[in-house]
């Protein structure tokens, strides 16, 4: 998983060939799919990059709190679940890089990106995973989550991305009935078992809510991806699109969730729903949520710590490169 | 006798997956590039499979109502039998590497001679197991390769792996009344007739990597009496905690 709308800033437009863009635009409009190499608005570019290249890397860093309970895992078919799931992950982050590697960006400069704390990732990630329930209700409501931003994104006007994008919502609508399946096992368990699971969902809960980016009134910068077809829907909709689907499925695994306000409007159909809490929302995003600097430095460890064997594997194909010319 | 005797085969086998797999988990979202995350996790979901075959087996065949998770979350370090390499930590992506070549050179021929073994479910899991050996083995001799004749630095790395880690293989050739009382029933193989297999894949990839074979020296045993490295318990500890804390819980 996955994408958040994190109100970056408006990329600078530039100065375009109105005939292009007028072109350009009526493609859009007539859904077809822009390509690598079509002409594309740099302003289109650089958002499409940005996007991609932050969903990638909160695939990566999204491995690291469901790592944490790898070697934990209670059983045995348990572990072999959650390992094949953040494999998946790491397969996101490897089909993502590659489709923002289309549009002219090289993974190693996204990567030092993410490194340099210049790039962004999803919120969700610098909240801990305390419990084994975390496990489940982080592929539950964050797996959730990011289904509902991310079903949208396979009709995105960018092709590689776009199809990207149905490979991913497969696997996460698989990762989002596992993590339900694991819960509801414990939910069938004792009552400490029990407690774990809505001790998780009542840190989780809010957080996955913020997933979806600020509310509408604060969000500045989807007019443009909105017109691009990029994003089609407001995180607001999808906000309230995945409350109405997970409620139900809370009150069948017999949890509460952490929210007095919710109540369903019984003329819309919708589950009206407190505000997450802003604040907390904008302190991680700035690098102050509990988990942030943790997992920025397993990054960095872990690419510092490879950093020999990449540059041994580069040193092995030139020789090997080197003997096969001089044959 | 025979079903104690195969029961503690199964157990020997089904503890060497469990314990390499979780080692190799370690590396999960650690590694040096996604692409070796992601082959280091499968190579470790591949030996859970097994793990998770060879346990359910050896329940059935004790009779005593254990299931995989009974074996494989209520032992104590005593009663785990798993060779000494797998139990080795990830000092660095060498030792990994070196650990999972020298283990898979081995599995490979034994998986391949077990696919004739007169107990079926061994042979069917042989099968099995053979084509996923195949790429561990391809795997981590790609790497042995790369690092041995890559930088210095890699070179040095691996090198000192392998010096390491060389003590632990000849246990992998022990043959016990256990072993040989199966053999003679053509359940199991005697470890001695794939050594020259062994030998020559070694061979043939410490050549491509620069890298010297230790002379023959002193080899570490135990493992398959439950005579350890201090490793073992701390394997253990955090990946029984669940179980054990919460004996009554099903997951």
């Amino acid at each position: 998983m996955y994408t958040q709308a994190l109100n970056n800033p408006a990329v600078e437009a530039g100065v375009e060939d109105e005939e292009k863009l007028a072109a350009f635009q009526a493609r859009i409009d007539r859904e077809e799919k822009i390509e690598p190499n079509d002409w594309m608005p740099a302003a289109y570019r650089k958002t499409l990059v940005r996007q991609i290249s932050q969903h990638a890397h909160s695939e990566v860093v999204g491995m690291l709190p469901e790592g944490n309970w790898v070697t934990r895992a209670p059983s045995l078919k348990r572990k072999a679940i959650l390992l094949a799931k953040i494999q998946d992950e790491g397969g996101h982050g490897l089909y993502l890089y590659s489709a923002a590697e289309t549009l002219g960006v090289s993974r190693e400069e996204l990567v030092d990106q993410l490194l340099s704390g210049k790039a962004k990732y999803s919120s969700i990630f610098n909240y801990p995973t305390l419990n084994w329930a975390d496990v489940g209700a982080v592929g539950w409501l964050v797996d959730g989550a990011a289904i509902m931003n991310q079903i949208p994104l396979c009709r995105c006007s960018f092709g590689p991305y776009s199809r990207a994008m149905i490979r991913i919502c497969k696997e996460e609508s698989f990762h989002q009935r596992q993590g339900y399946d694991l819960l509801v096992a414990m939910m069938k368990g004792t009552a400490e078992q029990q407690e774990m699971v809505q001790d998780a969902v009542n840190r989780l809960w809010w957080p996955a809510l913020m997933m979806f980016g600020p509310s509408d009134k604060d969000s500045k910068h989807s007019a443009d991806s909105m017109k691009w077809k990029i994003k089609r829907f407001t995180n607001d909709e999808l906000r309230q699109k995945f409350v109405d689907a997970t409620v139900p499925q809370a009150k069948v695994l017999g949890i509460s969730l952490p929210d007095p306000d919710l109540k369903l409007n019984e003329e819309t159909g919708h589950w009206e729903h407190g505000e997450p809490d802003w604040d907390e929302f904008y302190n991680t995003i700035k690098g102050n949520g509990i988990c942030n600097k943790q997992r920025m430095k397993d990054r960095i460890k872990a690419h510092e710590d490879g950093a020999w064997v990449r540059e041994a594997a580069q040193a092995y194909a030139a020789k090997q490169a080197a003997k096969k010319s001089a044959a | 006798m025979t079903d104690t005797a195969l029961f503690t085969y199964c157990m020997r086998l089904a503890d060497d997956s469990a314990i390499l797999s979780q080692r190799l988990g370690e590396w999960c979202g650690h590694a040096s590039h996604l692409e070796e995350d992601i082959a280091l996790t499968n190579i470790a979901l591949d030996l859970i499979g097994h793990a998770r075959e060879l346990y359910t087996y050896a329940g059935q065949i004790e009779g005593k109502g254990r299931d995989e998770d009974a074996l494989c979350f209520h032992r104590v370090e005593r009663e785990f039998n798993n060779l000494l390499l797998v139990e080795q930590p990830n000092d660095d992506f060498a030792y990994a590497i070196m650990r999972q070549f020298l283990f898979s050179a081995f599995m490979l021929p034994f998986w391949e001679a077990m696919m004739s073994s007169k107990d079926e479910q061994l042979a069917g899991l042989a099968a099995k197991a053979e084509k996923e050996a195949t790429y561990h083995l391809r795997h981590s001799a790609e790497w042995v390769i790369r690092l041995g004749d890559g930088t210095e630095e890699s070179h040095n790395r691996i090198n000192n792996a392998l010096e390491f880690l060389w003590m632990y293989t000849g246990e992998m050739f022990e043959c016990d009344e256990v072993v040989s009382s199966l053999v003679a029933e053509e359940v199991a193989i005697d470890p001695m007739s794939i050594k020259h297999l062994w030998d020559e894949t070694v061979n043939t990839v410490l050549v491509r990597a620069n890298l010297e074979r230790p002379t023959e020296s002193w080899m570490q045993t135990g493992g398959r009496k439950g005579e350890h490295s201090e490793h073992l318990g701390h394997i253990l500890s955090p990946m029984q905690y669940l179980q054990r804390s919460f004996p009554q819980a099903q997951w």
